[in-house]
């Protein structure tokens, strides 16, 4: 898992932005909105996949981050009148000035005392949600949301919202992208591969540690707050473990340290409960079942297993191709 | 408020603290023999609760079996989750298999709620009688149970780590798996043992917790966030701190119900866990500091 894997290339950036810009075009118009659900949480777990990935660290509580901001743009624009941009900036301050007042406490400490910190700080979270109803109306949720605007022009096809969603996640995609491949991109996966020794050549294990996990937070924030002023309608049952669950269940099954596997994570757990109705009820045995299955068998996920089926046909192909005249010989 | 409602929350919360230490000691063990912490823990506490009240209503069992086979089948659940996931992931990293326990907790809840429904369950409690009057607050029959049951375990438990050799090198684990491994003590069983007890501890709290708070499908999240709470309070790898935080936590829990506000009841623990993560990881009764990076 902490081997470099070869992120993504020019070419592959414009493969990508090309199926963002095709997709609803080839579609029926009902997956825009699948789409754009499926936006939201590639965006979530790219920056949880930062943070277990790079940083080997879990977080349980990223639907807290998420429904902070959520909330916090929903209140201020519906409530306060704030426009919604400034109730989106505030939002996502929210949530990564909270992860800093958690993690940096937390991440001085070694092992896994984030995952129980977070954890209890996502269950907190959903209990002010539900008690503090003169805030947020209680487990009824907060209705009459605007929808997105800027610069005197709303977001109100779900088209134009699937643009705005799936352009950000591009967007934060090669800002991740860059992260991963800078010198803190390094030293993260040094601290991945062995702390001590991370600290022993000069890196600040705590202070990358949290830096990533309050960009995490930030990522989280920005879906949470697109998420809010695309439905319109947020309640508190949207926050819940449940929903932390689901994301790290998108970074492991796509694969651990690998952004790419982080987006078809989240594409391919959103769009599949659609495909399958039947498994509604059972929803929750197959992310449990992702999860250990994943772990036990193919730790690094669908990018793991693209790369050996990749592989495994490049070998074959070449044997083909020695068989077939000595091609393989070729200086 | 009269001093009869303070000592109420406080016999109360005993009770249900006590069981809270229970858990905490079954995240103890598995955190001293393999480093990791266990999230599946507060679902054995939940499947012991459960199996017993399912046991009873299906298998038409009187309680007195229903009791101990609860216990007993989730304890062959606790070897089972070792066997199947833990032992064969050897050697992988601790945040895999930190994964992997997230993992089996949400099969079992599922589990659970496909097996039992999403309805609330009560056991009936052990023995019958009336209520016990101290200083002008109850004290529930079941609540000797619970606090008997757990100073029994304690008392066990003391014994088995003191006066057996399979005790002491579980506690050879503890302290250093390698050079245990090197003294030929077969840490693979030891792990087992320690999921197995685990299991067990976490399902008698389960089981004796049933007939005074109400058990479902998901009431695992909350104990178990609850019991490592207390683990870290204690101090974690402590086995009595753990049983000490779980006391702290449930009266504190209870009396916060009391005096502040029944809706953020459960947030309690958790306002004491990050307390404790920012100022005191080692916790009340840690000896050590926890290690910093």
């Amino acid at each position: 898992m902490s081997s470099i894997r070869e992120t993504s290339s020019a070419p592959g950036l414009a493969l990508f932005a090309a199926a963002i810009v095709a997709a609803p075009f080839l579609l029926p118009d009902y997956y825009q909105s699948v789409l754009i659900v499926a936006g939201l949480f590639a965006i979530l777990s790219m920056g949880l996949n930062l943070l277990m990935g790079y940083a080997g660290q879990i977080s349980l509580g990223h639907a807290a981050f998420y429904g902070l901001s959520a909330y916090a743009s929903g209140i201020l624009t519906t409530t306060f009148h704030w426009p919604v941009p400034a109730g989106i900036a505030a939002g996502v301050v929210l949530s990564g000035v909270t992860a800093a007042l958690i993690g940096i406490p937390t991440l001085k400490l070694k092992g896994h005392y984030l995952a129980m910190g977070t954890l209890g700080f996502g269950v907190i979270v959903y209990i002010v949600f539900n008690e503090a109803v003169a805030l947020t109306a209680g487990p009824s949720g907060l209705t009459g949301i605007p929808r997105l605007s800027a610069f005197g022009k709303i977001f109100s096809t779900d088209r134009e919202y699937y643009f705005v969603v799936w352009g950000t996640v591009f967007l934060l995609f090669v800002l991740a992208r860059n992260l991963v491949r800078s010198r803190m991109g390094r030293a993260l996966r040094a601290i991945h591969t062995s702390e001590s020794a991370a600290s022993v050549l000069g890196i600040d294990v705590a202070r990358y540690k949290a830096f990533v996990f309050v960009l995490s937070a930030v990522y989280a924030g920005i879906a949470g707050a697109l998420y809010a002023h695309f439905v319109t309608f947020i309640s508190p049952g949207s926050f819940s473990f449940h929903a932390s669950t689901q994301v790290v269940t998108m970074v492991v099954l796509g694969g651990m340290a690998s952004l790419w596997g982080a987006v078809a994570g989240a594409v391919f757990l959103t769009v599949l409960p659609e495909w399958l109705r039947a498994i509604e009820d059972y929803d929750i045995l197959v992310y449990g079942a992702i999860l250990v299955l994943t772990m036990r068998f193919l730790p690094g996920g669908l990018a793991e297993g693209v790369e050996r089926v990749l592989s495994a046909l490049a070998s074959i192909f070449r044997g083909k191709a020695k068989a077939s005249g000595g091609e393989g010989k070729k200086p | 408020m009269p001093f009869s409602s303070i000592l109420q929350f406080i016999v109360s919360g005993v009770t249900v603290g006590a069981t809270y230490g229970l858990t905490a000691l079954g995240f103890t063990m598995i955190y001293n023999t393999t480093g990791i912490i266990n999230f599946a823990q507060g679902e054995f506490v939940m499947l012991g609760g459960m199996l017993a009240v399912f046991s009873m209503k299906w298998g038409g069992l009187p309680l007195p079996v229903a009791v101990p086979l609860s216990v007993l089948l989730v304890t062959a659940v606790g070897v089972g989750v070792d066997r199947l996931t833990i032992r064969p992931m050897r050697g992988r990293p601790t945040v895999s298999l930190v994964i992997v326990t997230i993992g089996v907790a949400i099969l079992l809840r599922g589990g659970a709620m496909l097996l039992f429904g999403k309805d609330t369950h009560s056991l009936p409690p052990f023995s019958e009688g009336p209520a016990i009057p101290i200083g002008g607050a109850a004290l529930l029959p079941q609540s000797i149970w619970v606090l008997g049951i757990t100073l029994a375990v304690l008392v066990a438990m003391k014994l088995f780590f003191d006066r057996t050799i399979t005790g002491k090198a579980m506690l050879a684990c503890a302290c250093d798996r390698k050079a245990a491994s090197l003294m030929g003590i077969n840490v693979d069983v030891m792990v087992t043992v320690s999921f197995a007890f685990s299991a067990l501890v976490g399902a008698l709290g389960g089981v004796i917790l049933a007939p005074i708070t109400l058990t479902a499908y998901d009431v695992g999240i909350l104990l178990g966030l609850k019991g490592f709470a207390a683990c870290i309070l204690g101090g974690l790898g402590n086995p009595f701190g753990a049983v000490a935080g779980g006391l702290i936590i449930g009266v504190l829990e209870s009396l916060g119900a009391g005096f502040l506000s029944s809706g953020y009841k459960d947030a309690i623990a958790f306002v004491i866990l990050l307390a404790l993560l920012f100022l005191r990881p080692s916790g009340l009764f840690g000896k050590a500091s926890a290690d910093r990076v």
